[in-house]
């Protein structure tokens, strides 16, 4: 038990959790975004795998570090678009539609990687974003080595949570935008077009996910790896429910899950002898299915999520 | 751009569709083989060559469409009724777990009871492995998209932990597998010298099972009459809950019996990597299938083909071998929109 308490007032474990939350934070407002305006956007663990090649290959072909992150933004809008072409236009399936963008995205950013290097046995590296220690700030004890030595694109996702909700919040974008996931009918009486605030929602919160996945090869690791998005966009779906669809309580939600994915790694360092790890690695399945059941009471879903507009057509 | 209804939906489009889609995707990825520097039509030719060319390459082919046939009934029957379950391929390996468990050598039954008796208990651990989403969403309304995905990485963990801890086989020079199904319980040859085994029958007849259920029966009419409006279902008189929840439990039953059949057919031991993916490709199956457990047979065919031959043909063109993922990814995109086209027509103004 004092092993616990020793571990949540060490610095290393919160910039640890920090870390490993910037990739869930940027996943978890995407999707929101999306689910906001009424589409369920099941491309995101694809579309993170894209972000992930993307990011990194960029830099690896030479760009910088930002312009990587633009790239994998960039490309990720595009399956966006791709997304509300299927879904929001021809007013298909939300579903089929983002297994099948999940399973092309990924297999793409594979087919890419391995045409690109074909003869990479061991994964190339490129020189990854730095930690920037924030002049002062990161004086302070604990708190600064923790929260004020992170690398930039964590700020970015930490930044981007009240972004989001004052764009959602306070702006006539935003009311459209949670408009349209509830009642798409007034908005289109407002002469403002479904389909457009739509589109618009889903590239971006798409931006936001490729982004969430050009984290992990362009921050935490510098290496792009088969499978290593892992089901993080699926953890985020989750967490997107967990936090009723709100920004911050999607940033609770996502500090929650990671402190606690910390501190199975730092648990697991301890009794990895008697507990097989396989138990520990399970523990963020099964917490995301956990706190989806905590909360499916409560779920106040987006009205009109997985209903396609039609104009001049009643629902 | 507008959509509208078709007044009448003609046959011929319904049997064109596949067809389309799979024109429409085999064209896009030309693009990626162009990308390569590789001549198209030639590629082609190898993918259907390796895939169709020699008696070793056909029954590879059919071999490889066991588990897809499988998985592609367990995805057709829970999307007829709306139930959205993407963890087949966690129910694959739950199937696998049950039939290496009890095949090598707990019980041992002459071989005309061994095999069937392992297909039903891989079928109840796939059906059970679906039990907690689909309560899940039938109690408390947790979507299954998401329970049923992510324990497809719990399940895997634990075989994972099965291989390498309690199961291993200490035979094995230190691979993580399991220990050898019985001589009773392995399927006998379909053809000898090759690896094509009786789990071909046994799908096709689960393909027979499934669609005679789903055409002549009271439990396919009322799955499919949930999945068209589950509001009015309820108001005929069928119990919505209790028809999501038995639709399941044949889903995950088909999903387990690719296992069994990957375990006790082809392999004849459990390792990690039985399952390429069978589970998420058993969707692009459904899909192309239109949601028919007969035409699953032909789709599972077709997308095996792909695989079989992508194989050969990356290996003589230097493509990735990741084009066939690419192919049925696409033909999951392109199948929604052909059959879209054949309910609905565009009209540009």
């Amino acid at each position: 038990m004092l092993d616990i308490i020793d571990i949540l007032v060490s610095a290393g474990f919160w910039a640890a959790t920090l870390r490993i939350v910037s990739p869930l934070i940027l996943g978890t407002l995407g999707e929101l975004i999306c689910e906001r305006a009424g589409v369920l956007n099941l491309g995101i663990e694809g579309i993170m795998t894209m972000g992930a090649m993307c990011g990194w290959m960029w830099v690896y072909m030479g760009g910088d570090l930002w312009s990587g992150v633009l790239f994998a933004a960039f490309v990720g809008a595009l399956f966006g678009l791709l997304h509300s072409g299927f879904t929001v236009y021809l007013g298909l399936s939300q579903h089929v539609t983002g297994i099948g963008i999940t399973l092309f995205a990924s297999s793409l950013s594979y087919y890419v990687f391995r045409m690109l290097l074909p003869d990479a046995t061991t994964p190339p590296k490129i020189i990854p974003f730095q930690p920037y220690k924030i002049p002062f700030l990161s004086d302070i004890p604990i708190v600064g080595e923790a929260l004020f030595s992170q690398t930039p694109l964590t700020y970015l996702a930490l930044s981007l949570v009240p972004a989001v909700w004052y764009v959602l919040y306070k702006t006539p974008v935003g009311l459209a935008v949670r408009m349209a996931g509830e009642n798409p009918m007034a908005v289109e009486a407002q002469g403002i077009n479904v389909l457009s605030i739509r589109t618009g929602a889903v590239m971006v919160g798409s931006a936001f996910m490729a982004v969430g996945g050009a984290f992990i090869t362009m921050s935490a690791f510098d290496a792009f790896y088969f499978g290593m998005i892992n089901g993080r966009g699926w953890i985020c779906v989750a967490l997107v429910i967990f936090a009723s669809w709100r920004p911050g309580k999607a940033l609770i939600g996502a500090l929650l899950f990671a402190g606690l994915d910390a501190l199975q790694v730092r648990a697991q360092q301890m009794a990895g002898a008697i507990i097989p790890y396989q138990f520990f690695l399970m523990l963020p399945y099964i917490l995301s299915i956990v706190a989806m059941v905590i909360m499916a009471r409560r779920a106040s879903y987006p009205q009109a999520l997985l209903t396609p507009f039609r104009r001049g057509e009643r629902t | 751009m507008q959509i509208e209804l078709r007044e009448q939906i003609a046959p011929w489009r319904i049997a064109l569709a596949p067809v389309a889609a799979v024109a429409a995707s085999l064209l896009l990825g030309s693009i990626l083989i162009l990308w390569v520097g590789a001549p198209v039509g030639e590629a082609y030719l190898l993918l259907v060559k390796g895939a169709l060319g020699s008696s070793f390459a056909l029954t590879e082919t059919f071999t490889r469409s066991i588990p897809l046939i499988f998985t592609g009934l367990a995805a057709a029957i829970a999307f007829r009724a709306r139930f959205y379950n993407i963890g087949a391929e966690g129910q694959l390996y739950c199937g696998a777990l049950a039939a290496t468990f009890f095949g090598t050598g707990l019980i041992t039954l002459p071989p005309l009871l061994m095999i069937p008796f392992l297909m039903l208990v891989g079928a109840l651990a796939g059906g059970a492995a679906l039990a907690v989403p689909v309560l899940l969403k039938t109690h408390l309304k947790v979507d299954e998209v998401v329970t049923t995905l992510l324990l497809n990485f719990v399940i895997l963990l634990f075989v994972g932990y099965l291989l390498e801890g309690p199961w291993k086989d200490p035979m094995s020079m230190g691979w993580p597998q399991s220990e050898s199904i019985i001589d009773e319980g392995v399927f006998p040859k379909l053809v000898d010298k090759s690896r094509l085994h009786f789990g071909l029958l046994f799908a096709v007849i689960g393909s027979v099972l499934c669609w005679t259920m789903m055409r002549f029966t009271v439990w396919g009419y009322e799955i499919r009459a949930v999945g068209h409006n589950p509001s009015a279902a309820r108001f005929a008189g069928i119990n919505v809950n209790t028809t999501v929840i038995r639709t399941a439990l044949i889903s995950g039953g088909f999903a387990g019996l690719a296992g069994v059949s990957e375990v006790a057919g082809l392999k004849g031991y459990l390792t990690l990597d039985i399952s390429p993916g069978f589970g998420y490709t058993g969707i692009a199956v459904a899909m192309l299938a239109q949601l028919h457990p007969m035409a699953v047979i032909l789709s599972a065919l077709f997308i095996s083909m792909i695989y079989v031959g992508a194989d050969s043909m990356s290996r003589a063109v230097n493509i990735p071998t990741y084009i066939a993922d690419v192919l049925v990814g696409l033909s999951v995109l392109s199948i929604l929109v052909s059959v879209m086209l054949t309910r609905y027509r565009l009209r540009w103004r």
